[in-house]
C-alpha cells in the first residue's frame, strides 16, 4: 500500500497549498523553475520524447493514454507545421484540478508546454481554457507575457534558437469541447462537434496539421520528468503507472480539496486519511471515483487502489481521480438525475443514439425520482443505456450511459422503492 | 443604432486576429468580446462580429448558438450563476438556489425588474472541492453559505461596479 505523504496538500505537482500561488517568474525560478526546460534544450528533441516515453506518463485528462506513445504517432515526413494543444477545458463534473495550475502555478504548466513543444517540434501551442475561468485566463496570459519579455518564450527560447509562441484560446461553455476533436473544431471557430477518426489528430488535427493534445496535468508531469529524470519520476509512483497524481475529493467529506500522492492510493486512504472521513461520520453510500461519467462504487470498494487498472478491475474507471462521495441518507436517484441531466444538456446532437438516448434517460430518471415511474423502468433504463454504449462518434454517449447502468444495478432497490411507493422515499424530489 | 467596439475592445480584437493563421478561428473569442462589450449577443452584435472579422454571418451565428456561455439575451447587471451539479448539490446548492430565488424574487433565467440581478442554474464550474459555488459575472464565490450569499447580495447592491474578490480557493 502507498504510504500517506506527510503533507498531502503539497508535493511535486502541488507546489502550492490551498490559498498559495506562484505567479512571479522569479519565484518559479527560485524553486528550480526553468531548470527542466534548460536541460531539455540541451538534448535532441527525440531524446526528450524518449525520456517521456520511458516515464510512461499516462494521460491525466481521463483516458490514461501514455504521453510518449501518443507523441510517437506524429508522422515523420509531413511538411505541415505541428501544433501542441493543451486541454484546460476541465469539464468533467467533479473535477477541479487543472484550475490549480492555471490559477496558482501557471509557470509549471507553461514550462511543461515549452518542453513538450520542443520535443515534438511545435512552434505554436494553444491552451484551450474553459470560458468561465476568466480570472485564470488573465493569470495565464500575464504569465505568458512575462515569459516572452524574459526571453523564455518567443523567437529564441532561452537563446536556444527554438521558436515558440503559446496562446490562450477561451472556450464558451460547452462540455463537449473537452473531447479532443471537438476541441479542435472549437479552436477553428466552429461548433464543437467531434470528428470521425481516423484520421487521428496526430496525423491531421488543427487546420489539418499534425497535432498533439494533452491535458494540463500531463504537461506538469512532463516538467517533472525532465527535472528529475524518467527513472526518478517512475519511482514516485507504481512501476506501471508512473509518477505522482493529483486527487480530487468532493461531496460529503470533512476536508474536500486537492491532494497529491502516488497513483495507487486506496479510496479509503483518500476519503479517511486525507479527507478526514465523512460528514458527521455517516456511512458511505456511494463513491463516484473519477468524475461523473465513471461508474459509481459502493463502500465495499474502499480498499481498491486508485490506479488505472485496479479501478477498472473493480468495475469503474480512474478517470480524473476526482472522487465524489455521498453518504447514507442521500437519494441515489436524485444524484443520478443531476448526472443524466448534465449529459443530456451537453450532448452535441450529432449522433442519434446520444441525442435521443440521453434525453430519454434524463426523462425516465426524472419521472422515477418524482414518483411517476412505471414498473419495468429499471430494465428500460438498462436497455436504453446499452443502446448508446459504443454507438457514437465520441465517448460522451458512454459517459452518459455508464452512470445510469451502474446506479440502477447498485441501487436497484432504491429505484424500485420510488416506483412502487410513487414518491421519493428520501424526500429529495 | 449601430454598434461599435470601444478602443479597448478594438485593441483586443487586433490581438485576437493575430493569434491564429485565419480569421474564422477568432470567431469565438470575438463573440466573447462582443458579449462583454454589448451585454449580450443580439443579431446585430453577431452581424457586427462577422463584418469585423470579414467572415460570413452564418459562421458567426452557427457558433454563437452552439455555445451556451454566449448570452443570447440581456442579463442583470450582476448575473448570478448557481452551480447545480452533483458536488454542489451534495453540499446544499438547492437550498442556496432557493434562498436566492426567494430573496431576489426571481427564478432561474429571470432578471429583477430593476435590472440589477439575474439568476441562472449552471453545470459544474470545476470548483467542486469548495462547493457550493456561485459565479457572479467573472468571479467565483466558493464555500458558499446562505449567510455569505446574503452578504454578497448586499455588497453587490452597495457597490454595483464589481463584487469583492474572494481570493484563490474562496479564501480557504
Ligand atoms: C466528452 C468528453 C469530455 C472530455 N473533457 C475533457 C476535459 O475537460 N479535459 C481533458 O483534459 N480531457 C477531456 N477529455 C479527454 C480528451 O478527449 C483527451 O483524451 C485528453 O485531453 C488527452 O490528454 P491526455 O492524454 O494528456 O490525458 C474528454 C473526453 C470526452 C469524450
Ligand atoms: S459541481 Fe459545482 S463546481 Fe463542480
Amino acid at each position: 500500500m502507498i504510504a500517506i505523504p506527510d503533507n498531502p496538500t503539497r508535493g511535486h505537482l502541488l507546489r502550492c497549498g490551498p490559498g498559495e500561488s506562484i505567479r512571479d517568474l522569479k519565484a518559479h525560478q527560485a524553486l528550480g523553475g526553468l531548470k527542466a526546460l534548460r536541460h531539455a534544450l540541451t538534448m535532441q528533441p527525440a531524446a526528450v520524447v524518449e525520456e517521456v516515453r520511458k516515464a510512461t506518463i499516462r494521460g491525466r485528462g481521463g483516458a490514461g493514454f501514455p504521453a510518449g506513445t501518443k507523441w510517437s504517432f506524429l508522422p515523420k515526413d509531413n511538411p505541415k507545421p505541428r501544433y501542441l494543444v493543451i486541454n484546460a477545458d476541465e469539464g468533467e463534473p467533479g473535477t477541479f484540478k487543472d484550475r490549480y495550475f492555471l490559477r496558482q502555478d501557471p509557470f509549471a504548466l507553461l514550462e511543461g508546454i515549452a518542453i513538450s513543444a520542443f520535443a515534438i517540434g511545435a512552434h505554436a501551442a494553444y491552451v484551450y481554457v474553459r470560458g468561465e475561468f476568466v480570472q485564470e485566463i488573465r493569470i495565464l496570459e500575464d504569465a505568458i507575457d512575462r515569459m516572452r519579455k524574459e526571453g523564455v518564450l518567443g523567437r529564441s527560447v532561452l537563446e536556444s534558437g527554438f521558436h515558440l509562441d503559446i496562446h490562450v484560446h477561451p472556450g464558451a461553455g460547452a462540455y463537449i469541447c473537452g473531447e479532443e476533436s471537438a476541441l479542435l473544431e472549437s479552436i477553428e471557430g466552429k461548433p464543437g462537434r467531434p470528428r470521425n477518426r481516423p484520421p487521428f489528430p496526430a496525423v491531421a488535427g488543427l487546420w489539418g496539421c499534425p497535432t498533439i493534445i494533452n491535458n494540463v496535468e500531463t504537461m506538469a508531469c512532463v516538467r517533472l520528468v525532465l527535472l528529475h529524470g524518467a527513472d526518478a519520476f517512475l519511482a514516485m509512483g507504481q512501476p506501471k503507472d508512473g509518477g505522482p497524481k493529483i486527487y480530487g475529493l468532493s461531496g460529503h467529506v470533512k476536508r474536500p480539496g486537492l491532494y497529491e500522492a502516488p497513483l495507487g492510493l486506496t479510496l479509503r486512504q483518500l476519503i479517511y486519511d486525507l479527507g478526514g472521513g465523512t460528514l458527521d461520520d455517516r456511512p458511505i453510500k456511494g463513491i463516484i471515483p473519477g468524475g461523473s461519467s465513471t461508474p459509481v462504487l459502493g463502500p465495499d470498494a474502499l480498499d481498491v487502489a486508485m490506479d488505472f487498472d485496479s479501478i477498472k478491475a473493480a468495475g469503474s474507471m480512474l478517470g480524473t481521480a476526482a472522487a465524489t462521495v455521498f453518504t447514507e441518507g442521500t437519494c441515489p436517484v436524485a444524484v443520478l438525475l443531476r448526472i443524466s441531466r448534465f449529459y443530456a444538456h451537453e450532448s452535441c446532437g450529432q449522433c442519434t443514439p446520444c441525442r435521443e438516448g440521453t434525453g430519454w434517460l434524463e426523462r425516465v430518471v426524472e419521472s422515477i425520482e418524482h414518483g411517476t415511474g412505471r414498473p419495468g423502468d429499471c430494465d428500460l433504463l438498462l436497455s436504453a443505456a446499452g443502446q448508446i454504449l459504443g454507438n457514437t462518434i465520441c465517448a460522451l454517449g458512454d459517459a452518459a450511459a455508464l452512470p445510469v447502468i451502474s446506479f440502477v444495478n447498485r441501487y436497484r432497490d432504491d429505484f424500485e422503492a420510488h416506483i412502487t411507493g410513487k414518491r421519493c422515499p428520501y424526500g429529495a424530489a | 443604432m449601430s454598434l461599435a467596439f470601444s478602443p479597448d475592445a478594438e485593441r483586443e480584437l487586433e490581438r485576437l486576429v493575430h493569434r491564429y493563421p485565419n480569421r474564422r478561428a477568432a470567431v469565438i473569442p470575438a463573440l466573447i468580446l462582443a458579449d462583454r462589450e454589448f451585454g449580450y449577443l443580439s443579431r446585430e452584435a453577431m452581424e457586427y462580429v462577422a463584418k469585423r472579422l470579414e467572415v460570413p454571418p452564418s459562421w458567426v451565428m452557427g457558433s454563437a448558438t452552439f455555445y451556451t456561455m454566449l448570452r443570447k439575451r440581456p442579463t442583470g447587471k450582476h448575473h448570478i450563476q448557481v452551480c447545480v451539479n452533483v458536488a454542489c448539490y451534495l453540499r446544499g446548492a438547492d437550498r442556496l438556489g432557493d434562498h436566492l430565488k426567494k430573496r431576489l424574487g426571481i427564478g432561474f433565467g429571470e432578471v429583477t425588474t430593476d435590472g440589477l440581478f439575474s439568476l441562472e442554474g449552471v453545470q459544474c464550474l470545476a470548483a467542486c472541492g469548495t462547493a457550493p459555488v456561485l459565479r457572479v459575472n467573472d468571479e467565483y464565490h466558493e464555500d458558499m453559505t446562505i449567510e455569505k450569499a446574503d452578504a454578497l447580495i448586499e455588497s453587490l447592491r452597495r457597490a454595483p461596479e464589481g463584487a469583492p474578490s474572494p481570493g484563490p480557493g474562496g479564501g480557504r
